[in-house]
């Protein structure tokens, strides 16, 4: 509250300094002889710019950061009975220090009278830490604001580039904004690196990759042994793969001839209604289709698989009838053939990119050559664009194992190593969800294991895409 | 060269000989294709349909109205909170449709299983606010418990066995005599807009889920919007082509394909845990989503502002401008409609984002609207996650009805995104 | 392998050889229209084109030169919108008859286009195409056999005959014009319809080009577009002048370019439009 109080007065600042420097330039351009080298308006953003930026980075730093530091600092000067306790524990004591310092209502943890002694001195510092910093980074900001204002009115001269100065700003805030996704992918990394790294302090890493049961629930407690057989990642992989599988056994196929058939051979009219609707298609959110495959594909495909079974028991496959009979709505083709559906639009409007970019002539070589329309598709148009298709499929993989809405939904819990499209099979993102919907316990392998998994599936589908987007573009070179 | 003369009829007859065949495989062919498209279009209605049919009764509800004498001997005016209202309205409409009660009570009881418990809410807040209306009667009106309004809805059959259903043949009785004698009503429903999520089905709405979902993606649009066109603007117009602005480049493409649920993982350890940012808060989720989107507005910019031809830049920059000044004041805006079509379509594919915000606690029961960036709260597509779950089928309406609003909103969004590129469509 | 080894089956002598080799046109066009939409292109179009001899198109750009070359081979068929009017008789058998099938006509009529196309294929498969589609040889020696010959038809072999089954693609632009061409004349059409075949070539593959054409212009009727006054003049026997979506005269090279009968194909020759 308190630096967004601070924000607007320098902002209210930096407008009035604009002003002045803006009216001074002006002055200035009026005296001078010949015209001075920036309009007054760059002579007033300039100043303007020095006078907020550097202030505002003050207070929107301490701002954000503040609590940490804050922690950081009392943490260190707890008593010996505080610093004793668990992690956890010690947690809950810091963040009641620092609400009753602020006035706030504390957990109703019960403490002993030694330690409530503790927590209210270090509510008392924390109190005082608070008050000191508050004053620190508003006088900093004060005399930042101050300092600029001071710059930038005294380079109002004639000779001075003040637009050069403006646009050296705005530079380095475009490069600020690009290096954001930097940021994003080093944050991505790093958190993953760190908790998984945390996680394979307690579950060795070959364990968590080739072992073959996952069971993390028998590892509720931090201070439970963790039995190393809980941890094994191999049935969640093949979960993944089995429904990729499935997946892209829809999506490939339909895909790339809805592509095909878009490109080669539908009118423009056709094309005009035909590609809007795929995009609707594209444009669902993943769980409604999730909602779709859990309610209404995999009661249905249930009831089918049930009625075949029931056909068949008591005759010659009466095992397999019986096996029929007994198929539950969560099964792995359900999850993986509602996904290949959604990732139809996925793969058709690449593939439709990467077809429509192959030439024409060599279209119109071939048909001169008296080769039919799919004599065409065929030999030259799929073999032009075979590493661009295969670059697509690659990353409609990369979609299906990420995705996660359909497989929470309508896949299911068990952890099982099978190919079998009737089982009931979970995946990487299943239990990413699983584990950390409802209580987190950051100490825990079992909400640790988490972060493993989502390092794997990241790793696996940074690898994909990588690939596929390398494939792409090359391909895209040639035909340039 | 020893050259012959070649064999025209030959040519012809050899082509002739296999024509057919060839023409058999292109009308396979182009019918594969056919089918292709069939198979998709045909699930998107399929899609539609389903959910349209799931979902469409959820907006008609059926609402008692009823007559309650506030009776002086049940109500305690000095504690109105400690009176069991439902218990008393549900014994007045038996009277009404004169069954009489059994000794232990049961009939009401089952009665009052037919009667949402906003009825009671309604009655002890009239009270509290004037108690002076204890003795006196009151006309109250509020929807039938979910179940009974599957009845009416004929999604609860009579035909059905006694012990399938939920409700007794008894019960229906009861509703066919309230329904007879004109006390039930149906109507839109209001109800599942104007409220946010319940324990009770037919008291539970989308409200707070929609205003979830307004404030983080005006979070998010306020937050990637901006920082992904000045990024995109950089790397098009001013960066140098080296091999740091490559690497930024192929950085970006790949985040653009990284899984949503990666995200997410990314929000809870270092906006929830590392910087304490509240969870299941609009704020967070908003924070996850618009990391999610920066790469797809980026590249949506990029392309818009590839499309600007450079005789503009030039023509510009031979005027004087500089490069700033050109890309800010001649670029930048030319590029704008195509900037904010992509802008929206990513903004319309993060308010259909579910996967991510799981992870930062969005999942949690809310049943307010939110009032701030930081208070607790739900989103669309999550509460569809969480209504899915749900056990009573009166959800399952519901998270069909749900679905549809949330399609109605990307609907708009990308009508909007639609009428833009229209409206400013440009060919150089 | 010798010249002598290879004698595939389709290539023997026929009385059809002959047939149409005595001064009747192969191609004859009368009342040609051409329509792009609601956009007319070709207006009228009466020409016979003579066997065994190369006959230029030439005009100035967009006059409709191409437009009546893919008229020949119904390429135009590929265009949305495009609508084709008249009649083009090729062997007296108008090439629009709904009972001709275009795949049959494409097969007699081979082009090569302004810009080589090669298959991304490799130099073999480049010229195995036609062959292959049409069933025209039915076992891999049959096969190499047309492949060899049609690259030496083409003046090809020499330069390619050890590496047959690298890329097409990665010849130089001569060598793959001459491939492409190799590539027609490996199913041994009737007719070559050639557009700007050496447009985007330096002048020694020009020169190289249009030696082969000579040298064709024994055994097919060629059709070729051009830009180039000399070429027409160089390798034609017969030009057709077009201006605007009409044929302004037709008739002998070396009346065309010494006696005009149009002061328009007059001032086109002499370079004064164009
Ligand atoms: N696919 C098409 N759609 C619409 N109009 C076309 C199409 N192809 C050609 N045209 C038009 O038909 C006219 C004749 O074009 P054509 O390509 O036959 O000219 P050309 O004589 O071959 O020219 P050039 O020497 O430049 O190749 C031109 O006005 C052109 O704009
Ligand atoms: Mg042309």
């Amino acid at each position: 509250m308190l630096t967004f109080i601070a924000l607007l007065v320098l902002v209210a600042f930096s407008g009035a300094v604009y002003a002045l420097a803006r009216r001074r330039a002006g002055a200035l351009a009026l005296a001078a002889a010949s015209p001075i080298n920036s309009r007054p308006v760059h002579h007033g953003a300039y100043a303007a710019v020095w006078t907020a930026v550097p202030a505002a980075l003050v207070l929107l730093f301490t701002g954000l950061l503040g609590d940490r530091v804050e922690e950081t600092l009392v943490s260190a000067r707890l008593p010996e009975a505080v610093r004793a306790m668990e992690a956890a524990e010690r947690q809950v004591f810091l963040d009641d220090a620092i609400s009753l310092a602020r006035g706030k209502a504390r957990s109703e943890t019960p403490y002993p009278a030694d330690l409530q002694v503790a927590l209210d001195q270090a509510a008392g510092e924390v109190r005082a830490l608070e008050s000191r910093m508050r004053a620190f980074s508003l006088a900093a900001a004060a005399v930042l604001a101050l300092a600029g204002a001071a710059w930038g009115l005294s380079r109002v001269r004639a000779p001075f580039r003040a637009r050069e100065g403006v646009e050296r700003w705005l530079q380095a805030l475009l490069l600020a904004c690009s290096v954001t996704a930097v940021f994003t992918t080093v944050g991505i990394v790093a958190s993953l690196v760190w908790e998984s790294w945390r996680f394979f302090q307690s579950v060795p890493p070959q364990a968590f990759l080739f072992g073959l049961e996952w069971d993390p629930q028998s590892a509720m407690y931090a201070d439970q042994v963790v039995s190393e057989g809980a941890f094994g990642a191999i049935p969640l992989f093949a979960g993944t793969f089995l429904i990729m599988l499935i997946a892209m056994l829809v999506a490939a196929p339909v895909g790339l001839f809805a592509a095909i058939y878009l490109s080669e051979y539908a009118s423009a009219r056709t094309r005009a209604i035909v590609k809007p609707l795929l995009e609707v298609l594209a444009g669902v959110p993943t769980v409604v289709y999730g909602f779709f495959a859990a309610l209404t594909v995999g009661p249905l495909f249930r009831a089918g698989f049930n009625a075949i079974g029931a056909q068949l028991v008591g005759g010659p496959l009466n095992e397999l009838g019986l096996y029929l009979g007994e198929v539950q709505n969560q099964m792995a083709l359900v999850a993986g053939a509602v996904m290949g559906v959604m990732l139809i639009p996925f793969v058709s409007s690449l593939s439709d990119d990467i077809i429509n970019a192959v030439p024409q002539s060599l279209r119109d070589g071939s048909l001169a050559m008296g080769a039919t329309r799919s004599e065409t598709v065929k030999k030259v148009v799929l073999p032009a664009a075979l590493p661009g298709v295969m670059a697509a499929m690659l990353l409609a993989v990369s979609r299906a194992v990420g995705e996660t809405m359909i497989v929470t939904m309508a896949a299911g819990l068990q952890a099982k190593t099978t190919l079998n499209p009737l089982e009931t099979v979970t995946t990487v993102t299943v239990q990413i969800v699983t584990l950390l919907t409802g209580d987190q316990e950051f100490d825990s392998p079992r909400t640790l294991s988490a972060f493993g998994l989502g390092l794997t599936l990241f790793a696996v589908t940074l690898m994909l895409n990588v690939v596929a987007l390398r494939i792409v573009q090359k391909y895209r070179e040639q035909y340039d | 060269m020893t050259e012959l003369r070649p064999a025209s009829d030959d040519l012809r007859a050899v082509v002739a000989r296999r024509l057919k065949a060839r023409n058999a495989a292109e009308r396979r062919f182009r019918l594969y294709g056919r089918i292709a498209i069939a198979v998709a279009l045909g699930f998107l209605v399929l899609l539609l349909g389903r959910i349209i049919q799931q979902g469409w009764s959820t907006f008609i509800d059926y609402r008692l109205t009823t007559q309650v004498y506030l009776d002086p001997a049940r109500i305690d005016a000095a504690d109105p909170a400690g009176a069991n209202y439902d218990l008393l309205i549900a014994e007045q409409l038996l009277k009404r449709i004169g069954v009489a009660d059994d000794e232990f009570g049961s009939r009401s009881d089952a009665m009052k299983d037919l009667l949402s418990g906003d009825l009671g809410f309604q009655v002890l807040d009239r009270v509290k606010a004037d108690p002076g209306l204890i003795g006196k009667s009151l006309t109250l009106s509020a929807p039938l418990k979910a179940d009974a309004g599957l009845y009416f809805k004929g999604q609860i059959q009579r035909s059905a066995p006694e012990e399938e259903r939920p409700l007794t043949d008894q019960q229906l009785d009861w509703l066919d005599r309230l329904n007879a004698d004109g006390l039930v009503k149906s109507g839109f429903n209001t109800t599942f807009l104007t409220r946010s999520d319940s324990t009770e089905p037919e008291q539970a709405g989308v409200l707070g889920a929609v205003v979830g979902s307004a404030l983080m993606l005006i979070l998010t649009a306020a937050l990637a919007i901006p920082i992904g066109v000045l990024a995109a603007t950089y790397l098009e117009e001013f960066a140098p082509k080296n091999r740091w602005t490559d690497l930024v480049e192929v950085n970006i493409n790949n985040l653009a394909a990284v899984p949503s649920i990666v995200y997410g993982l990314l929000g809870l350890a270092v906006f929830i845990n590392w910087m304490n940012v509240p969870r299941s808060s609009p704020l967070v989720g908003g924070l996850v989503l618009a990391l999610m989107s920066l790469p797809t507005v980026i590249i949506a910019t990029r392309s818009a502002l590839k499309a600007v031809p450079p005789s503009i830049r030039e023509a510009a920059l031979a005027l004087g401008a500089s490069r700033t000044q050109t890309v800010f004041h001649h670029v930048l805006p030319l590029a704008l409609p195509g900037v904010m079509t992509g802008a929206i379509l990513s903004l319309a594919h993060a308010l259909g984002e579910t996967a991510p915000l799981l992870m930062v606690g969005m999942v949690s029961f809310v049943p307010g609207v939110p009032d701030a960036l930081t208070s607790a709260s739900t989103v669309l597509p999550v509460q569809i996650f969480i209504w899915e779950n749900a056990s009573e089928r009166a959800f399952h309406e519901r998270t069909a009805a749900a679905i549809m609003v949330l399609l109605a909103f990307m609907i708009l969004m990308n009508l909007a995104a639609v009428l833009l590129r229209r409206r400013f469509e440009r060919r150089w | 392998m010798t010249d002598a080894q290879v004698s595939p089956p389709a290539l023997t002598p026929s009385a059809a050889a002959g047939a149409s080799s005595d001064g009747a046109p192969r191609i004859s066009a009368s009342g040609v229209r051409v329509f792009y939409g609601e956009k007319q292109a070709l207006f009228d179009i009466d020409l016979d084109v003579p066997d065994r001899a190369v006959t230029a198109l030439i005009g100035p750009s967009g006059c409709g030169k191409s437009t009546f070359l893919r008229c020949i081979n119904r390429m135009n068929d590929t265009i949305p919108g495009a609508r084709v009017e008249g009649r083009i008789l090729l062997d007296g058998e108008d090439v629009n008859d709904r009972s001709l099938d275009p795949v049959l006509l494409r097969a007699r009529v081979g082009m090569v286009f302004q810009k080589p196309n090669p298959f991304p294929k490799s130099i073999f498969e480049n010229v195995a195409y036609g062959p292959r589609i049409h069933g025209i040889a039915t076992s891999r020696p049959e096969l190499e056999g047309v492949v060899e010959q049609a690259l030496k038809r083409a003046g090809l072999w020499k330069e390619v005959s050890d590496r047959l089954d690298q890329p097409g693609t990665g010849l130089s632009g001569g060598q793959q014009q001459r491939l492409v061409i190799a590539r027609a004349i490996a199913i041994n059409p009737e007719v070559i319809l050639m557009d700007e075949p050496c447009s985007a070539l330096d002048p020694i593959a020009t020169a190289r080009i249009e030696e082969l054409i000579d040298e064709l212009r024994a055994q097919y009727c060629i059709v070729i577009v051009t830009h180039s006054m000399a070429q027409a003049a160089r390798v034609s026997q017969r030009t057709a002048f077009f201006h605007m979506g009409r044929l302004v005269e037709a008739g002998p090279t070396g009346d065309i370019f010494t006696r005009p009968g149009d002061s328009r194909t007059q001032d086109y020759i002499t370079g004064r439009f164009g």
